[in-house]
């Protein structure tokens, strides 16, 4: 197992030094330099500001610089905000998005393997027939879709809850955003748990089980479930990814102060240094909590070590 | 099948159904800003806060969605059948060293890097459309290696192998033809990841630029005016989501009848 997760591990690094060598360059690629302004400086003054920023040192060495800063969590100063630098920026926004991606993360989970199972231990009556069906539409109908409709419907027409962040005190706010982050997951998690529930209960041991007399109950806790789970954990990856993608859409239509708002407002300011943070930061999230599940799913299924 | 007749009488109402209409959907006309939807004035889905007909602008951006969806799922098609062929056939070393990057490619999360590249160079159609396709391709790269392994041990591959048939024309003309029908199912579900992407995109103000508009940017528009002119976002929004549905549905029922355990 220490093998294995230790392969894993190091397996991860070429991948984080990859993104933030393409990030970088990509960045660097950019035409024209971040002080291009309409009016021409003196060629002292430009000389100052590109030393100050190190812009006149080669690209090895500027790449060099800027990899350790990222390694000390320095990702240097925002070019927008300028008493800012983006790892203050980020600090900021940070706490919110992680809450609201946990909370999504807890709903999906529960909601979906509840609905899952529903249907899988209820195959071809009409309950089965429902969850399949809002799945599949749940699967279909994007963040940027049901955020504005559920305020629409929740806060415009009815009023129950707060249209945005701002508006709202408490948990009160919370509920609407962290509904519309959750669902498309729900419907995803829904539609492989009901599958491999279902692929599992088909199984020769399910059977054997079953011909022992063994209770229906039982069955489902002690056998089934572990295996039938195996294809949920690999998609807990994905999910991931969804939920962290998904909420940079929530926050900007709720309002909420997180990362996400933050990405898209460097994105639409052309704030180089902090889009390259945030691109860098989100990269290392996903990929961090990826490796985490590869390492759950070596932890609970022993087949996967020894390849 | 009703999947994909929808599909094909959105796309056409999305091409004549602005040429049928009285109004433009650049033409702005302050004075009729966000009226509702009414049958005198051909405005079937209102205004929008310029005056524009939403109904027209609906259909304009319809018609830039499926545009780029097509456009990005065929760059996608490109580089990914090409390089699942070549990794697949020609094997060993190669084939290893082109997995291992489909790999490391599998693990970023690329959505950031479109984002990165729409903030890095000039916003324009011709952006968005490569950005998408560029980052969509793995998934075909790796079904087209494995249709591609088992496919160069068949007969007629052998067959042309032994008369002499260079390799570049095996893989050009024997195997990728014979890869169609899985690439098809496949694309079909290129093509809503593609849709996604963009509207993603758009939403966030990244992707196709005012005035032109798409269905991302028409929902985006549309969430800022929920009070006064919900008919802003419904249209957009219900098109948007019954067409991935439709795709949606389309590829999976493909999926099934390709895949050949499912035919107990």
């Amino acid at each position: 197992m220490l093998r294995y997760a230790l392969m894993r591990l190091v397996g991860a690094i070429p991948t984080l030094f990859l993104v933030v060598l393409v990030a970088f360059l990509m960045v660097r690629a950019a035409p024209g330099g971040p002080f291009d302004t309409e009016r021409v400086l003196p060629p002292e003054v430009a000389a100052n500001i590109e030393r100050a920023y190190h812009l006149d040192e080669s690209l090895p060495q500027q790449f060099q610089r800027y990899l350790f800063g990222v390694m000390r969590g320095d990702f240097g100063p925002s070019f927008r905000y300028s008493d800012y630098t983006v790892a203050e920026l980020v600090r900021g926004a940070m706490p919110v998005s992680v809450r609201l991606g946990i909370l999504a993360m807890i709903l999906a989970l529960i909601v979906g393997v509840a609905a899952g199972l529903l249907a899988a231990l209820r195959r071809n009556t009409v309950t089965d027939r429902i969850v399949s069906a809002i799945a599949m539409t749940g699967v279909s109908i994007p963040v940027i879709v049901i955020g504005p409709l559920l305020v629409l419907f929740f806060a415009v027409q009815l009023g129950w809850l707060p249209a945005g962040w701002s508006g709202g005190r408490g948990a009160s706010r919370w509920v609407m955003p962290v509904i519309a982050l959750a669902l498309p997951q729900i419907a995803f998690i829904a539609r492989i748990t009901r599958s491999s529930m279902i692929e599992v209960l088909e199984s020769e041991f399910i059977r054997t089980a079953r011909a022992q007399g063994l209770a229906t109950a039982s069955i489902i806790r002690y056998h089934a479930m572990k295996p039938a789970m195996l294809p949920l954990l690999s998609y807990l990856g994905p999910a991931i990814v969804g939920i962290v993608t998904g909420a940079i859409v929530v926050e900007q239509i709720f309002g909420i102060p997180g990362l996400g708002r933050l990405f898209v407002q460097g994105a639409q300011n052309r704030d180089f240094t902090l889009v390259l943070g945030l691109v860098i930061l989100y990269a290392t999230l996903i990929i961090v909590l990826n490796l985490i599940v590869d390492l759950l799913y070596g932890v609970i299924d022993p087949r996967v070590r020894r390849t | 099948m009703t999947s994909a007749t929808i599909i094909a009488l959105i796309a056409v109402i999305s091409i004549v159904g602005p040429l049928l209409s009285p109004h433009s959907h650049t033409m702005t006309n302050l004075d009729a800003r966000l009226l509702a939807p009414s049958l005198s004035s051909w405005q079937l889905f209102g205004t929008d806060d310029l005056g524009r007909d939403v109904f027209v602008r609906t259909l304009a951006g319809t018609q830039v969605t499926l545009l780029v969806a097509f456009v990005a799922s065929a760059v996608s098609l490109i580089i990914g059948v090409s390089y699942g062929a070549i990794a697949g056939y020609f094997g060993g070393a190669v084939d290893a060293v082109m997995m291992r990057i489909v790999d490391v490619l599998y693990a970023l999360p690329y959505i950031f890097f479109v984002i990165l590249l729409m903030v890095v160079f000039e916003r324009s159609l011709l952006l968005v459309f490569v950005a998408i396709g560029a980052v969509n391709w793995l998934d075909m790269a790796r079904i087209v290696r494995g249709q591609t392994l088992s496919l160069k041990e068949r007969e007629f591959v052998q067959a042309a192998r032994l008369i002499g048939v260079s390799r570049r024309s095996i893989v050009l003309r024997h195997i990728t033809p014979n890869l169609l029908g899985t690439v098809i199912v496949y694309l079909t579900l290129t093509i809503p990841h593609a849709i996604l992407m963009e509207s993603f995109l758009s939403f966030l103000g990244l992707g196709v630029q005012e005035p032109d508009a798409s269905l991302g940017t028409l929902v985006n528009a549309g969430a800022n005016y929920l009070e006064q002119a919900p008919w802003m976002l419904l249209a957009p929004a219900i098109l948007l989501a019954i067409m991935l549905f439709c795709f949606n549905f389309l590829g999976d029922g493909l999926r099934d009848l390709a895949d050949p355990r499912k035919h107990k």
